[in-house]
């Protein structure tokens, strides 16, 4: 609470979008869909909205759009509060999921659209039109309708279209989940890559942490309608703030640790973590900080193991209680291990993680 | 990944296709000796005397014919074209904030099909004698437009649903005010459901018979009435050739709203 009030407090005035305590209520329910949300976007920043779905990062994205008017709060962009400006009035522009191309205009007319409905000149916005076509690398799309072009190529054009309005903002709701693992592999790169050749400001919404991770500047991590942590992508894997956010990012084991002797934090069995400590905590691993060696300070049982490739995951039943832990290491290094093995496990005290409890 | 069809089927009866044969003979073969009929030279609808189009010429110079054609057009296209922008008005209104009691005003506004055409008319006529409507094209043409409305509201409502919102929301986001948003997305998207119900509604009104019988004055005759009055004189080829170009007429317009639809965006 303190920290989001100093967040607040310091970036209210270097930001160029601010969310500020902004809360919504759907008419007719009660949940609060967004709750007391406190969210400074900086400019040219590739600013990623996180969470499982229902979280409430969809419907944060549509308030910046217009499209929702928030029970509370406000919205500054460049200094001015553009809650109640409707979407038609705002230097904004989403890439929408499902790509909402007009199907009955075609790739030109799409993407000059934003344009036309600003008043520009018809030479002015066909250029600004294949500029933005150029961008995504579509240039000899210009006639085509939309139900001609491939999943990939309809997203391209999308962004197109949101690009050549120019927009102080560009909103991506969940862009990349209709297209193929490969397709979206490289999408992610090409996104990334126009984020940075325009400058411009993105806000990303997505589900899948992987995309998060590889793509942002920073990310805001959502739950239940609450901001559970912002930050650069290495903090929120490294450092999360939360056990949800340990649970969300990436696999993670998160064991109860109590304090002990010589002010350190020791698991239930009695394992000296080697990290120091002074009240209950959760201590968080990742699979692949924990090593099955010869000599470890802790023992457990394969219960299960998965093989893929260059990794081998394995789930161990500790001995003291603790729990199950996933275990990732080289498969080189683990060749003969199967379940039921009584094995010891290792870790470095240095990748360890305290969460409070 | 075409449907494996028959293969997979996990039973078949014997003697289908038989069946299915037998059926659309059943279903077309009236339909094929009307029209080979109305080539007749002679003057029955039943023995074949030759090929002729006397009869067309006959029909086609008939001065009570051409006003029975006038009348069913003006009625028809007057009609379909109330029926069809009352319905658009109707599917519109029934977007966006859900009205009170919507649940129950869709299904009502399609009620009128299932209500038989007779009591309908029965219906209508006393009405219209109650409150003083003389009997003619005005009438007509009012309770026509209120039986084609639920055949346009049909057409375009089902394209309504399918219609994806995010179109229009995308529209907003491009700049474009809800006037402008309506007019440069939602009407062209919505366009062919809107012809097709049109279409829909013009064939309905020109087929109709129960309902004009009851409503149509002396003066406001239509087709299906005129080829009622022709039978009770004798049934000559002439029949057959009013009816072959009603067919006609009908189908090609059904055919030009299922094509309508067909081609329209998905």
């Amino acid at each position: 609470m303190i920290i989001a009030l100093q967040l607040y407090l310091t970036e209210i005035r270097l930001s160029f979008l601010t969310v500020q305590a902004v809360s919504h209520q759907y008419a007719g329910t009660d949940v609060k869909v967004l709750n007391n949300v406190v969210l400074p976007i900086q400019e040219n920043e590739f600013f990623t909205l996180l969470g499982p779905s229902g979280c409430g990062k969809t419907t944060l994205l549509r308030v910046l759009a217009g499209f929702e008017v928030p029970t509370q709060g406000k919205v500054l962009l460049d200094g001015q509060d553009i809650v109640r400006i409707p979407p038609w009035k705002r230097p904004v522009n989403t890439v929408f999921q499902n790509y909402a191309l007009f199907p009955h205009l075609s790739i030109l007319r799409n993407v000059t659209f934003g344009l036309k409905m600003r008043g520009m000149s018809r030479a002015a916005r066909h250029k600004a039109a294949h500029d933005a076509l150029a961008l995504v690398r579509l240039e000899a799309f210009v006639d085509r309708m939309p139900s001609d072009l491939s999943g990939g190529q309809q997203q391209r054009v999308a962004l197109a279209r949101a690009l050549a309005c120019k927009p102080r903002l560009l909103l991506l709701d969940e862009p990349l989940s209709a297209l193929d693992y490969k397709l979206r592999k490289e999408m992610q790169g090409e996104l990334k890559r126009i984020q940075q050749e325009t400058g411009t400001t993105f806000v990303f919404v997505t589900h899948d942490q992987e995309e998060a991770l590889a793509m942002s500047d920073r990310i805001a991590v959502m739950q239940q309608g609450r901001l559970e942590q912002v930050g650069p992508p290495s903090d929120i894997y490294d450092r999360p703030a939360t056990p949800f956010v340990a649970g969300f990012i990436g696999d993670s084991n998160l064991l109860p640790a109590e304090p002990g002797a010589g002010g350190r934090l020791y698991l239930s069995g009695g394992t000296d973590l080697g990290v120091p400590g002074a009240a209950e905590a959760q201590v968080m691993i990742r699979p692949e900080a924990l090593k099955i060696d010869t000599d470890g300070p802790l023992s457990g049982v394969v219960n299960d193991l998965v093989y893929s490739g260059a990794a081998t995951r394995f789930g161990v039943t500790l001995n003291d209680g603790s729990g199950t832990v996933q275990i990732q290491q080289p498969s080189a290094s683990v060749s003969g291990i199967s379940i039921g093995d009584l094995v010891s496990v290792a870790f470095d005290p240095n990748q360890l993680w305290v969460l409070d409890r | 990944m075409k449907s494996q069809g028959f293969q997979s089927l996990p039973w078949r009866f014997r003697g289908l296709s038989a069946a299915a044969v037998a059926l659309y003979v059943y279903l077309y073969i009236p339909l094929i000796v009307l029209i080979a009929f109305s080539f007749n030279g002679g003057r029955m609808a039943t023995i074949w005397e030759g090929f002729s189009l006397r009869w067309y010429a006959e029909v086609i110079q008939s001065d009570q014919f051409r006003a029975a054609a006038a009348n069913s057009l003006i009625v028809a296209s007057t009609s379909a074209f109330l029926a069809t922008t009352l319905a658009t008005l109707a599917a519109l209104g029934f977007r966006g904030r859900p009205l009170r009691g919507q649940g129950m005003m869709v299904p009502f506004l399609s009620f009128p099909l299932v209500v038989p055409e007779i009591v309908t008319a029965v219906a209508t006529l006393i009405f219209f004698i109650s409150v003083g409507i003389p009997l003619g094209m005005i009438g007509l043409i009012a309770a026509h437009t209120v039986f084609c409305i639920p055949f346009a509201f049909i057409t375009i409502k089902a394209r309504m649903d399918t219609m994806d919102i995010t179109l229009e929301q995308a529209a907003n986001d491009l700049f474009a005010n809800p006037r402008r948003t309506f007019f440069a997305v939602t009407l062209p998207l919505l366009w062919p459901a809107i012809f097709a119900g049109f279409i829909l509604a013009f064939i309905v009104s020109l087929d109709d018979f129960v309902i004009s019988l009851f409503l149509a004055g002396p003066s406001s005759t239509t087709l299906p009435i005129y080829m009622f009055g022709m039978m009770r004189l004798g049934v000559t080829p002439a029949v057959n050739a009013v009816s072959t170009i009603l067919l006609v007429v009908s189908v090609l317009f059904v055919l030009t709203a299922a094509w309508m639809n067909k081609i329209s965006p998905k």
